[in-house]
């Protein structure tokens, strides 16, 4: 009996270790964000000993205009496009909330809430279907879009102006219970949890990454391609649309002009292990990304350094990360 | 059975029309966009009667040239399957890089240093693309911000200095000859006959067409994939920076964000041309056309007195529309 009970707690410990492997094999690339991350702290924590609640403040909050678009880009990329309109797509949403807000009352801001991230879900809705209908490349109709989307961002409002319902402005400024932990972050998770939730555990999101993998296997398996592919680009206006209240809690006022954001979120999800030709990769390594990226950019003006440098910084961290991935790849495939 | 092969004859006549529209539409993108080219200069004509002129033409003629040679950048590289996002930014430099040298060192100096710089920042994307095999868009993307980066801290240092753009670089670039031949074509033409013939009968071409087409089998026919990406790269850094030098000229300024603006109607202007994004089709001839009726589109919003937002939709609505009436006709079924 006992060698019986011995044998199978055996096997449980090592389905334990089998699990455990298989899930950091898995995960291999968002551990090792979440290491560098964890590192990079250490190394502001170093030389900025001051660096505390404030500075994690500071850094959510830069995060989360570019988070939010690079979940979006994440997931249109997973199911094998790309949308180079998302900046244009910020812009116009962001606008079109200050200028409804503007002499509004807090609870009418309610409304123009949902009502701006159904505008966003309707942007994206737009893409998809030029792309399916026309069968143009996705980069070549969001590139278009993009300048249709910042064309209508200042039909909305022709110069910066607007206001923002002041719980909106609350919802970003401050922290929740610990000081360690600033609203800006908790909006970050949240956010990633409302892109998470569809992508791992329905079939649409198991349709993403179908698509995204081989588009001919996906069909003749049963997947609606078109359909698919409409829904990723209207998850992307979705989270496009956030990134604009985001941008309009942020600064209270609508700004007619793209920021950088469409390349920030590429240079995101390929940090965060992405793969451009789609069907790979997942938004909690994005999401490591946009964090590392910002404390890098923040390392590099605690340092002294010329705040310049930081963009050139960004491109070779983006070089060198996506050549040693793609280096590992190699070495997977041969051996 | 003469009835029967009379009909028979007949509907093969439509199909062959049918297939020939296609085949035109497909193999000399040229002649339906020069017509679409003449529509849009009908079109301003009529809106604003007495335009037209040898003067306007010389204009939109000059005005065309930079956004035909970034144009060239994105033909080239949209052959093998590629993109070169950097174009904007490397013209930016070389603009700015000229400026700044020439007042210093001469003319000569400046543009070979500006034209170098633009050069290895083309090996970069050459190697990135070729060797270590990144994403075209990611390794361009990854050399923009490198580029834009030196830049600024180049301006910072060299600020008190002042940029001047020489009369020679504004005389090629800026001014007419005879009242309205713009000197640009002086450069122009032949560089886009070089290209044009490079592509049509040198080996380089060929290849470019080669990976486009099928990277693999290219790769199998002996081609060495990487020297042609690298060699590609390289060219199409050189002409971003011919087309920043020229840019320079038109304006008579040069910032480190002087060609920025350009980026996104490059890539338009080589998609409306007839290159296909996903390589392997397309050709130079197009692109040139595209550049021009970009630019004529501009200039028919901009009297029709369209707000600058409208001007952006159309714009963009239109690149959508051609690209989508190209695959269309030209799609296999």
């Amino acid at each position: 009996v006992s060698a019986a009970a011995d044998a199978r707690g055996r096997t449980g410990s090592s389905d334990l270790g089998r699990t455990a492997s298989r899930f950091l094999r898995r995960n291999a690339w968002t551990l090792g964000l979440l290491t560098l991350l964890v590192v990079l702290l250490g190394v502001t924590r170093a030389i900025q000993p001051t660096y505390g609640p404030a500075g994690v403040e500071s850094l959510s909050k830069a995060a989360l205009p570019v988070a939010l678009a690079a979940l979006g880009q994440a997931i249109v990329v997973i199911a094998g496009g790309i949308d180079l309109s998302v900046g244009s797509m910020m812009a116009l949403t962001n606008v079109t909330a200050a200028a409804l807000m503007k002499g509004q009352s807090e609870e009418a801001a309610v409304l123009i809430v949902l009502l701006v991230v159904l505008q966003g879900l309707v942007l994206g809705v737009i893409n998809g279907l030029l792309i399916v209908v026309t069968r143009v490349p996705d980069i070549v109709v969001t590139l278009a879009m993009s300048f249709v989307w910042a064309g209508a961002a200042l039909l909305v409002l022709s110069t910066p102006g607007g206001s923002a319902a002041l719980w909106l402005k609350g919802l970003y400024s401050g922290t929740v219970g610990s000081d360690w932990l600033p609203k800006a972050l908790v909006l970050i998770v949240i956010a990633t949890a409302i892109g998470w939730v569809p992508l791992r555990r329905t079939r649409l999101g198991l349709a993403f990454y179908a698509v995204g993998s081989d588009r001919l296997a996906a069909f003749r398996s049963g997947v609606d391609i078109r359909r698919t592919k409409i829904a990723s680009y209207a998850l992307c206006g979705l989270f496009a649309a956030l990134g604009g209240l985001a941008l309009t809690m942020a600064t209270g006022t609508g700004i007619p002009v793209p920021g950088p954001y469409t390349l920030a979120s590429v240079a995101a999800i390929v940090l965060g292990g992405v793969s451009l030709a789609g069907g790979r990769g997942g938004l909690v390594g994005v999401v490591l990304a946009v964090f590392v990226l910002r404390l890098v950019r923040a390392d590099l003006t605690f340092l002294g350094i010329d705040p310049n440098f930081t963009t050139v910084i960004e491109g070779l961290t983006m070089v060198i990360v996506v050549m040693v991935g793609a280096v590992v790849a190699l070495r997977r495939r041969r051996a | 059975v003469t009835g029967a092969g009379a009909a028979a004859s007949e509907q093969g006549d439509r199909w062959a029309s049918l297939a020939g529209v296609r085949r035109i539409v497909r193999d000399q993108p040229v002649l339906p966009l020069l017509g679409l080219l003449l529509l849009l200069v009908l079109t301003l004509q009529l809106v604003q009667p007495g335009t037209v002129s040898a003067a306007w033409v010389g204009t939109s003629i000059k005005l065309a040239i930079p956004l035909a040679i970034l144009a060239a950048c994105q033909t080239l590289t949209m052959l093998t399957g590629g993109i070169d996002l950097s174009v904007a930014f490397v013209a930016s430099m070389s603009a700015y890089l000229m400026a700044t040298q020439a007042p210093v060192h001469g003319p000569v100096i400046g543009v070979s240093l500006a034209l170098l710089a633009c050069a290895l920042a083309g090996l970069a994307n050459g190697i990135g693309v070729g060797t270590f095999r990144v994403h075209p868009l990611i390794m361009t993307l990854a050399t923009s911000l490198v580029v834009v980066g030196l830049m600024t801290v180049y301006q910072v240092r060299v600020v008190s200095e002042g940029a001047d753009v020489p009369a020679e670089i504004t005389w090629i670039s800026g001014a007419n000859s005879f009242g309205v031949v713009p000197n640009a074509l002086l450069l122009f033409v032949p560089l886009a006959a070089l290209i044009l013939w490079v592509l049509r009968r040198w080996g380089f071409g060929r290849l470019l067409y080669a990976i486009g087409d099928n990277e693999g089998a290219a790769r199998l026919a002996g081609v060495r994939v990487w020297g042609v990406h690298v060699t590609l790269y390289v060219i199409s850094g050189l002409l971003a920076g011919i087309a920043g030098l020229v840019i320079a000229g038109i304006t008579n300024v040069a910032t480190v964000t002087l060609a920025e603006k350009y980026l996104l109607p490059s890539v338009a202007a080589a998609v409306i041309g007839g290159t296909s994004i996903f390589g392997g089709r397309g050709g130079y001839a197009g692109s040139i056309v595209g550049a021009l009726i970009l630019t004529v589109l501009t200039t028919l919003l901009t009297v029709m007195r369209m707000p600058e937002a409208m001007r952006q939709i159309l714009f963009g609505a239109m690149i959508v529309a051609v690209a989508a009436a190209y695959t269309r006709i030209t799609e296999e079924r």
